[in-house]
C-alpha cells in the first residue's frame, strides 16, 4: 500500500508541475546588488555545462521573493546573531574576531576563494577549518562543531559581506591535487542507488526527480536556509544527504574527501555569485 | 519542524484523499470557527486571502490577508491536524486591515480567512494550497 | 527562557505625520507544534510564541494569537499609522511564559 501511494502521489505531482526547467528571472538584492546567478561556464564545466545556473533559478516565485529581500530572508536573523558572536571575546586570549578583522564587512572578499590552499599548514582549507583555526591558535577558545549552529551562523556572516561578488576558487598551484581528488569524487557512483553527484546535477538537471527540481547542484548559496528543516544547512550537510540518498554510507562533514569535493564544486560555479545565506527547498 | 519521510508519504495519501472527495471542514475546523464568529451566519464579502498555488513546501507557505472594514480575522487550516493559525485584530493605530505571515501546512488541503466587520458580521474567503512532495531527503 | 531567541524589525526611522509605515517582525523560534514525535517515538512538548502585539506610544496596533501552524522563525507583516513621535513596542509571548521585547523610535517630521 506504501509503495502504491507513492506511485500515485509521483503521478498526481507530475501532473501538477509542468516543466523542470530553470525559471528566466533576474535577483537583485535589496532593490539594489545584482546577484550573478547565470553565467558562462568556466574551463572546469566548459564541456559538459552549457550555462552554470545558480539553483535559485529551480525555486518557486514565493522561494526566490524569499531570498531578495534581506528582511523577508530568515537566514539573516542568523546573520545576525553571528554578528553578536563576532563582536564578542572569547577564550583564554580574550579576543573577538573583531579585534583582529575589524567590522565584519571587512570579510568581503573571503568568501568567494574558499576552500583555499593554505601555505603555513600545507592544506586546502575550508572556511570552516579556517575559523576553527582562528579559535583554538588565535583566540584560545573550543573550536565549533563542523556544521553546528555556531559554525553555520558565522559562515552565514562571512558569506552574506560577500554576496554579489563571484566565486573564484583556486584550482591550480598546491590545491591541484586535492581538487583532482574531488573530481573523482564528483564522477563516482555510490550506493545502492549507485548515483554520482554527476548522475543528477550534470546528466539529468533540469529534470524532476519525483515532485522536485533537479539543480546543477552548485554551492555559491551556501549556507541554505531550506524550507524543509528551517534552518541553516552547510555544505558539508548537504553533500552528507545526497550520499545518504544514493544508500551509502555516507563521508563526515569536514573529511577530506567532503574537503575536496567542496572545492571542486566550488570551481563548478566559478564566476557565480556568492548568496549566502540563500533560501532553497 | 522537519519532513520526515514518512509523514510526505501520509501527505501525499492527504492529498490524494482532498482530490478525490469533496472538501468539507473537519470538526475541530468547525469549532475553531463557530467560537470564533459564536455560531453566527458567515457570508462573502469584504475579505480577501492570498496565497499560492502550489507551496513549494509545507513548512513554509507566504500567506496575506487583507480586508477594508475587518476589526478581526481568523485563518484556519482546515486540513491540518489543529486547524486553527493565527488570528489577527487590529487596534486603533493599525493602518490597513492586511497582515502577512508564513504558515505550516500538512498537505494539500483548503485554507480559509474569516473577518468579523465592523458592523459585526462575518464574512470569508477560501484558497486551496497545492502542497509538493520533495525530491531527495537531503 | 527558550534558548536563543532573538527579536528582528524593520520600522523605517523617519515619517511624517499619518503615514502609512510598513511593519516587518521576525523572530527566531523553532515554533515546536506538539504533534512531532522524537526518536523513541514520545511526543515533542509543544513550546510555540503564542501572542505578539504592537504598541505606538501605549496605543495598539496588533494582537495576534498564533498557533502550532505558524512557521518556524515567526514572520509578520502589518501596516501602521504614526500619528506623532515616539516609539513601536513589539512583544512576544512564549509558552514557557517568557516575553521578549523590542522597541523601536520613528521620528515624525
Amino acid at each position: 500500500m506504501k509503495r502504491l501511494t507513492v506511485t500515485f502521489t509521483a503521478g498526481l505531482m507530475a501532473a501538477t508541475l509542468a516543466s523542470a526547467d530553470p525559471v528566466d528571472d533576474t535577483l537583485v538584492l535589496n532593490g539594489e546588488t545584482e546577484i550573478v546567478t547565470r553565467t558562462a561556464p568556466s574551463p572546469v564545466v566548459a564541456d559538459v555545462l552549457d550555462e552554470v545556473i545558480s539553483g535559485w533559478h529551480y525555486r518557486g516565485t514565493e522561494t526566490r521573493a524569499m531570498q531578495a529581500d534581506d528582511f523577508d530572508n530568515p537566514g539573516m536573523i542568523f546573520v545576525e546573531k553571528a554578528e553578536d558572536v563576532w563582536n564578542a571575546s572569547e577564550g583564554s586570549e580574550g579576543k573577538s574576531c573583531a579585534d583582529c578583522h575589524g567590522a565584519s564587512e571587512e570579510m568581503a572578499g573571503v568568501r568567494p576563494v574558499y576552500p583555499k590552499w593554505n601555505e603555513e599548514a600545507g592544506e586546502v582549507r575550508t572556511l570552516e577549518m579556517q575559523i576553527n583555526d582562528c579559535r583554538e591558535d588565535r583566540m584560545g577558545a573550543e573550536p565549533w562543531k563542523y556544521t553546528g549552529g555556531d559554525m553555520v551562523n558565522m559562515t552565514a556572516l562571512i558569506s552574506s559581506v560577500s554576496r554579489g561578488m563571484p566565486v573564484d576558487v583556486a584550482i591550480d598551484g598546491p590545491a591541484e591535487s586535492t581538487w583532482e581528488q574531488g573530481k573523482d569524487l564528483y564522477y563516482t557512483r555510490f550506493g545502492q542507488l549507485e548515483l554520482a553527484c554527476a548522475s543528477c546535477h550534470e546528466e539529468n538537471n533540469g529534470k524532476m526527480i519525483r515532485a522536485d527540481h533537479l539543480s546543477q547542484g552548485q554551492i555559491n548559496g551556501f549556507p541554505v536556509y531550506r524550507l524543509k528543516n528551517s534552518k541553516l544547512n552547510a555544505v558539508h550537510s548537504r553533500f552528507k544527504g545526497c550520499v545518504r540518498d544514493t544508500r551509502a554510507e555516507t563521508f563526515a562533514p569536514g573529511s577530506p574527501e567532503f574537503i575536496a569535493l567542496e572545492l571542486y564544486v566550488a570551481s563548478r560555479g566559478n564566476g557565480l555569485s556568492v548568496e549566502g545565506p540563500s533560501i532553497r527547498n | 519542524m522537519q519532513l520526515t519521510r514518512r509523514n510526505a508519504i501520509l501527505m501525499g495519501a492527504g492529498a490524494i484523499l482532498m482530490t478525490g472527495l469533496p472538501l468539507r471542514a473537519s470538526a475541530a475546523g468547525e469549532d475553531a470557527i463557530a467560537a470564533f464568529t459564536g455560531g453566527a451566519e458567515v457570508g462573502e464579502g469584504d475579505i480577501k486571502l492570498t496565497a499560492p498555488e502550489i507551496a513549494e513546501n509545507g513548512n513554509t507557505v507566504p500567506i496575506e490577508v487583507s480586508s477594508d472594514s475587518a476589526t478581526e480575522i481568523m485563518v484556519l487550516a482546515l486540513g491540518n491536524p489543529t486547524p486553527p493559525v493565527a488570528t489577527f485584530k487590529f487596534g486603533p493605530l493599525a493602518a490597513s486591515r492586511s497582515a502577512s505571515t508564513r504558515i505550516r501546512l500538512a498537505g494539500t488541503q483548503d485554507v480559509v480567512a474569516i473577518a468579523k466587520l465592523e458592523d459585526g458580521s462575518f464574512v470569508k474567503a477560501s484558497t486551496t494550497v497545492k502542497v509538493t512532495i520533495g525530491g531527495c531527503g537531503g | 527562557m527558550a534558548e536563543g531567541v532573538k527579536p528582528r524589525v524593520k520600522v523605517p526611522k523617519t515619517a511624517s505625520a499619518g503615514e502609512v509605515i510598513v511593519i516587518k517582525t521576525l523572530i527566531s523560534h523553532k515554533m515546536e507544534s506538539g504533534q512531532r514525535k522524537d526518536g523513541d517515538g514520545n511526543v515533542i512538548p509543544r513550546s510555540i510564541i503564542n501572542r505578539f502585539t504592537c504598541d505606538f506610544n501605549g496605543e495598539n496596533v496588533v494582537d495576534v494569537t498564533l498557533e502550532p501552524a505558524i512557521s518556524t522563525n515567526p514572520y509578520l507583516e502589518f501596516e501602521a499609522t504614526v500619528p506623532e513621535s515616539g516609539e513601536f513596542k513589539f512583544t512576544w509571548y512564549d509558552d514557557d511564559g517568557s516575553v521578549y521585547e523590542e522597541i523601536k523610535k520613528i521620528a515624525v517630521e
